[in-house]
């Protein structure tokens, strides 16, 4: 099965869209969304939007070149990109622990936003208990679109134990604060525990009893305390909640979904795709990551592995050759043994002058020549050793080759469940790179890549 | 080795297929050992190829030698249900508890509570004894939460310290501490050789180190075999073309002319060699960096035909042969 079964997630039409307002990356740790959510904000600006990157734990490197490693929960331009076509690239990392103080102060007055603030339950309730980060997340997103600054956000989702976290989480921290539970624990506290106790039932009280034993009385007094002082506010985070909710399903909000050609990555992709289609939320495509390519795909890794192993035989019997008449016997059926040729290689480096016929793929610059004498050491015939070299490199090479085939056929086998199951989801591809991406230009090229949508050569 | 194994490790780097292997290594020659999940992913299950686990102790996997590996899925809900029920015989309470979201709040949001019964119901089946008073499992090994958390995680005390106070809660909190402050336990981190699991790994020992929770080894998993060396990978910086043309067919791979198939295999396959150069670089540099935070580091292999139950079995035999037992 060939790319061309499957649809191809086209990203620039989708990115250059002025109804195209939120774009939201989401799959499971490990995959790259970070970078992705970065790139995809950098080409966007770059092809002349107002863009908004609302990242949540990027590395520190990719931060710092994006000048957002100082975390204070605002937006900052982001310099050194291209905004000849009058686009704007912000990014922000988010702060949870700020984004819920931010909450608190913009409901309450002085006093009692500071009796919040103080209260230990809700020190350890905003500093990252499960839900809250999604929460904030989703807060934030809500807070950046109805500011209405930007032509764009992209959003990166955090890094969740599963991926539906941050669809779920608002939800239950959401119902959990202005739940049935909240207002069992403010009874009391409302009433002062007085004469208005009697309106309380038995079960009710029973209730809180077993909840303080549980806890400990102190905790339920923190808690009464806290859900006591946040009392105003608590409609509120219900309703923001599902504000959020209807927005990401909204006619502007496209989910893109990445993953790696992995098992694991690709199974919670088609999980969330299907709870997508099941919340009504739109959803643009799969960005594979991390996929491998071979510009020498018609060479089957058997072959290859076969090809080395005959390598290495002739090596063994090179090198007994060699002891008998020096040197002479190569290569069979062949005028130029690889062993002249590798000396000529060798007298290439030493002359630091490569001639036209040997092609070398490198520039010549600064090539350590001079240094290059490991390859020699402890060998009593400096001479031969490039023949024997050539070959063992030219083994490696095709072991490489062999390893490489191996990991093409695994991903393609992932990749090609995942699109058996889901033959609607539009997929772009995007080459791995040998390294991490860490500054603006490896950005630009994560986003040439995405955009070019079909992968690297021989991956399909 | 300690009784308690924790394994974290930054997301993607397979920490529950290293914490599977090394409940596989530690069972081998007759041991019985528990794995144990808390995130609720049914990732165990998978890897093991068997249905999804319920909250109950379940013979997964045989040992070489006769061993066997039992799993168990903790769900905070039926732990703290099953809490109630052992210590205040409250289910009926319970019940009622989580109809009004009270089981809800204390398992997902109240502040380390969920937490304190994932890790206490761990520490119990550590310290678990069988009527002869042996103990029922020979080792424990979790498969925890990853790297950013596994400091706060642990560190149960502290969390719940500030809030919970007394009540059983806070007992409970202590005499998992007390367990996991030991020399009973040891915590693992699972990296890769790439930068931000490297620098995550780094981190995070810092975190348990300054937590006084005790760090035991670096797990490398998924190390890519070295396919060419260093004098190989500078041999390939300039080797002519056409001498590897010509050594590519003396291999059987076609003509070394211009346009032959042999000669056409060069340029990908420098390529190639190119790209494993510029990993090969990386990697020693995240080694070395690994290197300088001074704990045990074992490495484990890439499977290339990807992670299955036999590939398991391959990984466990490795950590033995690296001295796990």
């Amino acid at each position: 099965m060939t790319l061309d079964a499957v649809r191809t997630l086209d990203v620039d039409p989708l990115l250059d869209d002025p109804k195209t307002r939120i774009v939201v990356c989401c799959g499971s740790g490990g995959v790259g969304k970070t970078t992705t959510a970065a790139a995809l904000g950098l080409r966007a600006a770059e092809r002349g939007r107002k863009v908004v990157v609302l990242t949540i734990d990027p590395a520190r490197r990719l931060a710092q070149s994006m000048g957002i490693d100082s975390l204070d929960n605002t937006p900052r331009q982001v310099k050194g990109i291209d905004e000849s076509a009058g686009g704007e690239l912000h990014a922000m990392m988010l702060d949870m622990k700020r984004t819920f103080d931010e909450i608190v102060e913009a409901h309450a007055n002085g006093d009692r936003a500071r009796q919040i603030l103080e209260n230990p339950f809700y020190q350890s309730l905003s500093a990252g208990f499960a839900g809250t980060q999604e929460y904030m997340a989703m807060e934030k997103l809500g807070q950046l679109r109805s500011r209405d600054q930007w032509d764009l956000i992209v959003v990166d989702t955090p890094p969740s134990r599963s991926a539906l976290d941050f669809l779920d989480a608002p939800k239950r921290l959401g119902s959990f604060l202005d739940g049935k539970l909240i207002r069992v624990l403010m009874a009391p506290a409302k009433m002062g525990g007085r004469a208005g106790m009697k309106f309380l039932n038995v079960g009710m009280s029973m209730m809180t009893g077993a909840l303080g034993k549980l806890l400990g009385g102190q905790l339920l007094q923190d808690v009464q305390t806290f859900v006591a002082a946040m009392d105003t506010m608590f409609g509120g985070f219900r309703t923001r909640a599902d504000a959020t909710y209807r927005l990401l399903q909204a006619p502007g909000t496209a989910f893109l979904v990445v993953a790696a050609p992995e098992r694991d990555a690709l199974r919670e992709a088609a999980y969330f795709v299907e709870r997508l289609a099941a919340e009504d939320m739109p959803l643009a495509g799969l960005v594979l990551n991390r996929v491998h390519g071979s510009g020498a795909a018609r060479l089957s890794a058997e072959r290859a592995l076969a090809a080395a192993e005959n390598l290495d035989a002739e090596n063994l019997d090179e090198s007994r050759i060699v002891d008998q008449d020096g040197g002479k016997a190569g290569v069979r059926n062949s005028p130029e043994t690889p062993a002249d040729s590798a000396k000529s290689a060798a007298s290439d480096r030493s002359s630091h002058n490569p001639g036209p016929s040997a092609g070398s793929e490198s520039p010549d610059e600064g090539s350590p020549a001079s240094d290059r004498t490991d390859g020699n050491d402890g060998t009593n015939r400096p001479a031969e050793q490039p023949a024997e070299q050539l070959t063992t490199l030219t083994g490696g090479l095709l072991r490489l080759h062999a390893e490489r085939m191996q990991l093409l056929a695994r991903e393609q086998r992932t990749r090609d469940r995942f699109t058996a199951l889901h033959p609607e989801v539009a997929v772009t591809e995007v080459a791995a790179l040998p390294g991490d991406v860490h500054d603006i230009a490896g950005l630009r090229a994560i986003g040439d890549r995405l955009a070019a949508g079909e992968g690297p050569t021989g991956a399909a | 080795m300690s009784r308690l194994q924790v394994v974290s490790g930054k997301g993607g780097t397979g920490k529950t297929t290293v914490a599977a292997a090394l409940a596989l290594a530690l069972a081998t020659e007759g041991k019985r050992t528990l794995l144990v999940e808390v995130e609720g992913r049914q990732g165990i299950a998978q890897l093991f190829e068997t249905e999804a686990l319920p909250y109950e102790e379940r013979k997964i996997a045989v040992a070489p030698g006769g061993g066997e590996v039992y799993a168990l899925a903790i769900d905070p809900e039926l732990a703290l249900l099953d809490y109630l029920q052992m210590f205040y015989k409250m289910g009926g309470a319970g019940r009622a508890l989580k109809k009004l979201g009270a089981i809800d709040f204390a398992t997902t949001i109240a502040p380390g509570l969920r937490d304190v019964l994932l890790t206490g119901k761990a520490c119990e089946a550590v310290r678990r004894k069988d009527k002869r008073g042996r103990f029922v499992y020979d080792y424990v090994v979790m498969d925890a939460p990853p790297t950013g958390r596994i400091t706060r995680f642990l560190n149960v005390n502290d969390e719940v310290a500030g809030l919970a106070k007394i009540g059983p809660i806070h007992n409970q909190a202590q005499a998992v501490m007390r367990v996991i402050k030991s020399p009973e336990t040891e915590v693992h981190l699972v990296t890769l050789l790439e930068e931000m699991p490297v620098q995550e790994t780094a981190d995070g020992i810092g975190e348990l180190r300054a937590a006084q929770l005790p760090v035991g080894r670096i797990m490398v998993n998924m190390v890519r075999p070295a396919l060419l060396d260093e004098a190989s990978l500078e041999l390939a910086q300039s080797v002519p073309r056409t001498a590897l043309a010509k050594t590519l067919s003396s291999a059987g791979l076609g003509g070394a002319r211009r346009g032959g198939l042999a000669e056409r295999l060069v340029g990908p396959l420098l390529e190639q060699a190119e790209e494993y150069a510029e990993r090969y670089a990386l990697e020693r540099d995240q080694r070395a960096v690994l290197a300088e935070l001074g704990l045990p580091l074992h490495e484990l292999p890439l499977l290339t035909e990807g992670m299955d139950l036999a590939g398991l079995y391959r990984l466990s035999t490795e950590l033995r042969k690296q001295g796990i037992s």
